[in-house]
């Protein structure tokens, strides 16, 4: 009875898992992009087909339909763990509780974030952005939706054990988002005007590192506060 | 085990819980050996599942402290829960998965790395449905897959939380042989049931009583 997992392995071990769950589950990954799209191709019909004020507001449009979206799909991260008692086991197994839940967010990020982040240019052109934007608008939400996930989850781990916070959810974490949803739009607007994006763009990238070294800690201990 | 210098595994330090303004218990203090088989006896509402959460580690109580060897858990986590099953009565079985894929990650993440997934399962009597969804299996099938991996375990410690909820006269004798003979082991099992045992007698089993309190 050998006990040889590394650490790599049971992170691609829960990845793996969460991965298969969703691909049984296919309404989970599609809820929140189908919001995404939905709240992008509202707006034109109601603020008027008109090229150039589209374009002044699609990085803004686009961002915050993002954020939603991505706090709109959280809230189920650790839930049906939390019912079923596997995130028990999880708080439980001898593993680093950092790397399980890193690898947790991972998956929702990668069932969430990455097809927003695909779908994002073509809607772009619905909403007329400058041309120039594209490679800001690609890149911001490449390094700011990872943002939002790792952030969102220590929300939802603190929130996990209450029967009705979603309310609490989004008061805890919007405040947290407001930075980066500032950072990405200028970034994009910058671009649009023919200026370097670089600044802003390194600040995203810094939150990134920041909460991805971070952020795994926080959100074990919030999850071993929520189960007490 | 009858030895001359019983190791104690685990052991509670005076505790006290309360939940709901309530205390359950209250300056509870006991040792448990290596060989020990306990149960937590008492009403419903008595405190017994918050008391098996605060020996494992996942509650907090409102004083007192669960020692792992001498040391308090909280600081050696991770001696403690390589060391610890802990089975509650949620199952942590995931409906989305087959019972196989079940297992196989349950053991993975507690670290074991080499083992045949279908032969643990035949020892739980699920040959045949080792692909089926846990989902769609009976109320008892699931339960044993959850059960499962203590057929394959070296953890010392296992703490159940009912662990013959659902399960038939069978599986339950299977379940008590197993205890036996982790106990044998060295090991020692902390549980809760209010169903009799057949195999387990009373010379062998010692019993920890918790009363219903109002305070």
């Amino acid at each position: 009875m050998q006990r040889g997992i590394s650490y790599t392995q049971s992170f691609f071990t829960l990845l793996q898992r969460d991965l298969r769950i969703a691909v049984r589950h296919r309404g989970d990954i599609f809820n929140p992009l189908l919001f995404f799209i939905m709240v992008v191709t509202l707006f034109p019909l109601g603020v008027g087909p008109e090229p150039q004020m589209l374009s002044r507001i699609a990085p803004g449009i686009i961002w915050v339909a993002a954020l939603l979206a991505s706090m709109l799909s959280l809230e189920r991260l650790f839930k049906a763990d939390f019912m079923d008692g596997s995130l028990e086991q999880m708080l439980l197994s001898p593993q680093p509780l950092p790397i399980l839940v890193l690898a947790k967010v991972i998956a929702h990020w990668l069932l969430t974030g990455v097809p927003l982040i695909l779908i994002a240019p073509l809607l772009a052109v619905l909403l007329n952005l400058e041309q120039n934007s594209y490679g800001a608008l690609m890149a911001t939400l490449a390094l700011g939706t990872p943002v939002l996930s790792l952030l969102g989850a220590i929300g939802v781990a603190l929130t996990v054990g209450l029967r009705k916070g979603g309310v609490l959810l989004s008061l805890l974490i919007l405040p947290l988002y407001i930075p980066v949803l500032i950072f990405a739009t200028s970034a994009i607007d910058a671009a649009g005007m023919n200026l370097n994006y670089g600044g802003q763009l390194a600040i995203i990238a810094a939150m990134l590192v920041g909460s991805l070294v971070l952020a795994p800690f926080a959100i074990g201990a919030s999850l071993r506060v929520s189960t007490n | 085990m009858t030895d001359s210098h019983p190791t104690t595994l685990v052991s509670a330090d005076a505790l006290t819980c309360i939940r709901e303004e309530r205390i359950l218990f209250d300056e509870l203090s006991f040792d448990i050996q290596a060989g020990d088989i306990v149960q937590i006896e008492g009403p419903n509402g008595a405190g017994k599942t918050s008391l098996l959460r605060i020996i494992a580690g996942l509650s907090r109580p409102y004083a007192g402290e669960v020692l792992y060897q001498g040391d308090n858990i909280t600081r050696c986590r991770d001696e403690f829960n390589e060391d610890l099953l802990y089975l509650g009565h949620l199952a942590g079985v995931k409906s989305e998965l087959t019972a196989e894929e079940n297992l196989n990650f349950s053991l993975r993440i507690s670290g074991y790395d080499e083992f045949e997934p279908r032969e643990i399962l035949s020892k739980v009597n699920l040959t045949g449905f080792e692909e089926a969804l846990a989902g769609h299996l009976s109320a008892g099938q699931h339960r044993r897959t959850a059960l499962a991996r203590l057929w394959h375990t070296n953890c010392r410690i296992w703490i159940l939380d009912e662990p013959f909820t659902a399960i038939d006269k069978k599986g339950v004798e299977e379940l008590e042989q197993l205890f036996l003979a982790h106990a044998d082991r060295g090991g020692c099992v902390i549980m809760t049931t209010h169903q009799d045992m057949s195999k387990i007698g009373d010379d062998k089993l010692r019993k920890i009583k918790l009363d219903y309190r109002f305070v």
